[in-house]
């Protein structure tokens, strides 16, 4: 479906001090059933952000100002979004407002999914996380800053950091394309794929 | 070159190669659950049909009661009505669908082997994260999200980069009592929860090859578990003689064609893979995990670790905040840790070995658990077990026999462990609530779940041979 262009951005980032988040915490999967409507935003992170009855877990960085109200980018720590292929994971980071997550590593699925919905994981050294997740710590409400073009990010302290990006999901990203049309493109290409590429002892109907 | 099994398929799958490296690649065969519902949205939504519907297979499984195979019994409003739209959408476009009733409905990983679907050399995908399940059977089958079902429906194709390759060897004679699902657990405690990211995992080695076709499933099924989206073990004609004269499986003329081509895909004397690791079998205990990451994982035999012996700062942190998650102390010894609950069941332990593996340690014995559940992972295997007397047997020492689904390894259909109790699990990930808010999971094998079932507390399953 077609997203909102992400080309520049400079917002609060969120230190997020956790190994492993898995797709689970992000949203638990007693949630997947509901459609995406404006209670959405309210799974994320929901059993780390609230208590068994209900309360908000004053420890959850999440529930303290600035990041309560405010806070697009989030700087996590290794293996972010581990787990399974719930692409959820990505709609209740988006509904709660972020545009992009910064981390060491991430689920392989999750980094995937989240380019189909024009939002950026951004892999950088576990030191530089580190450091970035401190800086946050030190200045709560200190901004980041994204530049999708040049392929860079600002910490706090002004430090530039450049990162990769595929050519096809950067140009995706800031145009907020949806690759299904691109592919549709392709057609005549499946077309003979299908005639000539198919092992015969499938028969035809595959 | 000499070639991985993984780069000779990939590249029979290649429609188009793009210079930066993306390609598409044609997807033979789609499984569909009733997460689906997105994607079917986007066709509704842009007036498209379905792509291949020959080539698309539904079933429902995630959201599906234990208790019963009638749609009007599942409690909840919002999952009966996904269950339902599965099988309307199927019928509104063309697709195959295993509804509750089918002598073929089970977990999508279960059946897709057993209905013959899953074949060597074959493109699988699945909006699901253990679709690398069908790798055990020489596929290339990985898991995808909810956009790229949508784009599968629609073109029958995936854009994809291609993965570094990894080999995982494991050489050396079994030991007695260790079964797939404690090579798997010993594999990711190595390499760890990322060990395999951005990889195309073979599986392979001495001690591989001489797994059963399900324990080659229950290997491949938690590649994801080590962070790599793709599993897959060469197949052989363990391979052949499994799949033969199942209900999608080539016949006659077309078998002989099969066969001739599925010899010419494993690897290559000589390939080379951008990673390899290597483990020695004959080292292998039976496992189980003690925190909440897969890679969190020691054998039954041992005690918690403690965070002081952890490798580093931040590793002793992660373990600290698990252990207390989980409620355990370091040194406590694992046999001496009650269970509360029992769960058999999962696309990752309920075919027909796992539950014969778990009869033969329940029977003429007693469940001392609260409760001790086991879902058959299809229809078919409910009956094998049946046939067998293997309910019987399970029925008499107290454990609820049930119908199949995903069940209590995901806990959405109801099928939960209550906040704050313990669960041995045949599933595939203990992370914090999987099984319900505050449950404490503990991954096992079918043998080692029927072990606690029948003592209470975590048991070493070769103790009860």
């Amino acid at each position: 479906m077609p997203q909102t262009p992400l080309i520049q951005l400079s917002a609060v980032g969120v230190p997020l001090d956790l190994a492993n988040v898995d797709t689970d915490q992000l949203i638990p999967a007693r949630f997947l059933k509901y459609p995406r409507d404006e209670k959405y935003r309210t799974y994320l992170f929901h059993d780390l952000r609230l208590k068994p009855d209900g309360a908000d877990n004053p420890n959850f960085v999440l529930n303290n100002e600035p990041y309560r109200s405010n806070g697009r980018i989030l700087v996590a720590d290794r293996n972010f979004g581990c787990g399974s292929s719930r692409e959820s994971a990505v709609y209740v980071l988006q509904d709660w407002g972020f545009r992009a997550v910064i981390a060491p590593s991430f689920g392989d699925i999750f980094f995937n999914n989240s380019f189909k919905n024009g939002f950026l994981p951004v892999r950088l050294p576990p030191e530089v996380c580190a450091k970035l997740r401190r800086d946050l710590h030190d200045d709560p409400g200190a901004e980041i800053k994204i530049d999708v073009e040049a392929q860079t990010i600002t910490g706090p302290d002004n430090v530039l950091h450049p990162f990769e990006i595929d050519e096809f999901r950067k140009y995706c990203l800031m145009r907020g394309l949806d690759d299904i049309d691109f592919t549709l493109e392709h057609t005549a290409q499946i077309d003979a794929f299908e005639r000539k590429n198919r092992p015969d002892w499938l028969g035809h109907n595959a | 070159m000499p070639q991985t099994m993984f780069e000779k398929i990939w590249d029979r799958h290649v429609v188009e190669a793009r210079p930066d490296g993306q390609c598409l690649l044609y997807v033979d065969r789609h499984l569909l659950h009733e997460g689906s519902f997105h994607g079917f949205g986007y066709l509704s939504d842009r007036g498209m049909p379905v792509r291949r519907p020959g080539q698309t297979f539904a079933v429902a499984d995630h959201y599906v009661p234990t208790t019963s195979r009638c749609i009007e019994d599942i409690a909840d409003e919002t999952a009966r009505g996904l269950v339902a739209r599965l099988e309307s959408n199927a019928a509104a476009y063309g697709v195959t669908h295993f509804g509750l009733d089918h002598e073929a409905q089970g977990i999508v990983h279960v059946i897709g082997p057993e209905q013959g679907l899953t074949l060597p050399g074959l493109l699988i995908v699945c909006g699901d994260s253990h679709t690398a399940t069908h790798g055990a059977l020489g596929a290339y089958a990985f898991g995808i999200g909810a956009s790229e079902v949508s784009h599968v429906l629609a073109t029958q194709t995936l854009w994809q980069m291609k993965p570094k390759t990894m080999r995982i060897g494991v050489d050396g004679e079994r030991p007695a009592g260790v079964t797939g699902k404690d090579v798997i657990l010993a594999i990711i405690a190595e390499i760890s929860a990322a060990g395999a990211t951005g990889h195309a995992v073979e599986f392979a080695g001495s001690l591989i090859q001489a797994l059963s076709m399900e324990e080659r499933m229950t290997v491949c099924n938690m590649t994801i578990e080590a962070g790599g989206r793709t599993g897959m073990i060469a197949a052989d004609e363990k391979t052949f003689a499994y799949i033969k004269g199942r209900r999608y499986a080539p016949q006659g003329d077309d078998w002989e064609k099969a066969l001739a081509d599925w010899r010419s895909l494993p690897s290559d004397p000589g390939a080379t893979y951008n990673t390899d690791v290597a483990l020695d079998g004959t080292m292998l205990q039976p496992m189980m995990t003690w925190g909440t990451s897969p890679e969190q994982a020691a054998p039954i035999s041992g005690a918690v670790p403690d965070p002081g012996d952890a490798p580093n700062a931040e590793k002793a942190e992660e373990w600290q905040g698990a252990l207390e998650y989980i409620a355990l102390r370091p040194g406590q010894k694992f046999q001496e840790v009650p269970v509360d609950r029992v769960f058999i069941g999962s696309c990752t332990n309920s075919r027909i070995e796992d539950l014969r593996a778990a009869a033969a340690i329940a029977k003429g014995r007693k469940v001392q658990v609260k409760q001790a559940m086991i879902s058959p992972g299809s229809l078919l295997v409910k009956r094998q077990a049946e046939a067998e007397g293997l309910d019987r047997i399970f029925r008499e020492a107290g454990f609820e026999w049930r119908e199949s689904g995903c069940s209590m390894c995901v806990g959405i259909n109801g099928d939960t462990i209550p906040a704050g109790e313990r669960s041995a699990s045949t599933s595939n990930r203990n992370f914090r609530g999987r099984q319900g808010p505050g449950a404490r999971t503990h991954l096992v094998s079918p043998a080692s779940a029927a072990a606690a079932a029948v003592t209470g507390r975590f048991a070493d399953p070769r103790d009860f041979a």
